[in-house]
């Protein structure tokens, strides 16, 4: 039962309902029905947080590998090199976001630039 | 200054300039980078062939942008509708965590629970950061009001990008469209690394990092939990091996 497998207006919106609503508020709804009764510490909660940083960055690592749309022109070893020289830069102006995404961006921009000349 | 002697024409107008100042710290450095990752985000829902009502569904109904991207992700894929449920279940245990973590700021004893049930579904990374950062200068009673002037704002502005990349996405240049779309990537790699709790957490995304795309060629479809299931747990490993060596 893909997104595409039913063909009638309301399927991708009870599609987005039941796998991204449910999937996301389940969360937050348990995390206020435990409120303080769970100490952030506990080791349970290390594993999951860890099992749910790793699959965040799985869809990072795709998105930089194999992405999609206009991205998916520019070559492999670019966007390699612009996610980790901004992830570099990041680190460099210590845990600053802004300048990791600029540093990034840069990297990347002048890529696309320097191949279009080619 | 008392608040229990205010009136209740004063209180509801205590809580409105509250609401306000939250709406306004929504216009801020992370409000920013937020929007913008929402430009990539929305080029992507575009990619994966959504309409622009089903991109403002989803946005207003999930909002964490990790979920969605993953939701996207496995729309274009094909998955079908439990394995897509399960991969952005597995991809939201992080909001848990973090509401029962900002619940105590915002509780009072008179709070009703509805209201933090309401204020919960705001909870992601953006809205997170900024409520725990300003949090400190909003009197406790204010707070709720604070974070839903905050949580809506920012879910309203980024439904505004949406429509507004959706309506001129198709006139960008291609390089234009390539820079925006790697937005989303950059913003995750360093918030993600800046939000982990303890080590294990970054060993965890450098190794899903690694894991994800080998899996993607490996086990198409099932890809994003089969690399988060086994780099999460050699993580854990990691920790527990550490804990006991520092124990021991």
């Amino acid at each position: 039962m893909s997104f595409s497998a039913i063909d009638a207006w309301w399927w991708p919106y009870l599609f987005i309902l039941l796998a991204g609503w449910l999937a996301t508020d389940f969360w937050r709804f348990l995390g206020v029905f435990l409120g303080g009764r769970i100490t952030e510490e506990s080791e349970i909660l290390v594993l999951v947080r860890c099992i749910a940083t790793a699959l965040v960055a799985a869809v990072i690592a795709n998105l930089v590998v194999f992405p999609s749309g206009a991205l998916a022109a520019t070559p492999l070893l670019l966007r390699l090199s612009a996610g980790l020289a901004g992830f570099a830069a990041y680190l460099a102006a210590g845990k600053k976001v802004l300048v990791g995404i600029l540093a990034g961006e840069a990297v990347l921009g002048s890529g696309i630039f320097v191949t279009s000349l080619l | 200054m008392s608040c229990s002697e205010t009136p209740r024409s004063g209180r509801e107008e205590k809580r409105l300039l509250w609401f306000r100042r939250g709406a306004q710290a929504a216009f801020s450095i992370p409000g920013l980078i937020l929007a913008s990752a929402f430009v990539g985000f929305a080029g992507l829902a575009r990619d994966a062939g959504l309409t622009l009502t089903q991109t403002l569904f989803m946005t207003g109904i999930v909002w964490a942008l990790p979920a969605k991207v993953v939701l996207v992700g496995a729309i274009l894929a094909g998955n079908g509708l439990l394995a897509a449920a399960f991969a952005v279940t597995l991809s939201s245990v992080r909001l848990a965590p973090m509401v029962v973590t900002l619940i105590p700021e915002i509780r009072t004893p008179k709070t009703p629970s509805w209201v933090l049930y309401l204020l919960s579904h705001f909870v992601a990374v953006t809205s997170w950061v900024v409520a725990m950062e300003r949090f400190r200068s909003v009197p406790k009673t204010m707070r709720a009001s604070f974070y839903a002037g905050l949580g809506s704002t920012l879910i309203l502005n980024n439904m505004v990008v949406v429509t507004l990349v959706f309506v001129l996405a198709a006139r960008l240049p291609p390089a234009v469209s390539a820079a925006l779309f790697f937005l989303t990537p950059l913003y995750f790699l360093t918030s993600l690394w800046g939000s982990a709790r303890e080590r294990a957490g970054q060993a965890a995304m450098l190794f899903g990092l690694a894991l994800g795309p080998v899996f993607h060629l490996l086990t198409p479809g099932f890809d994003l939990v089969a690399a988060g299931l086994l780099a999460g747990s050699a993580a854990f490993g990691l920790h527990l091996i550490g804990k006991r060596r520092r124990q021991a």
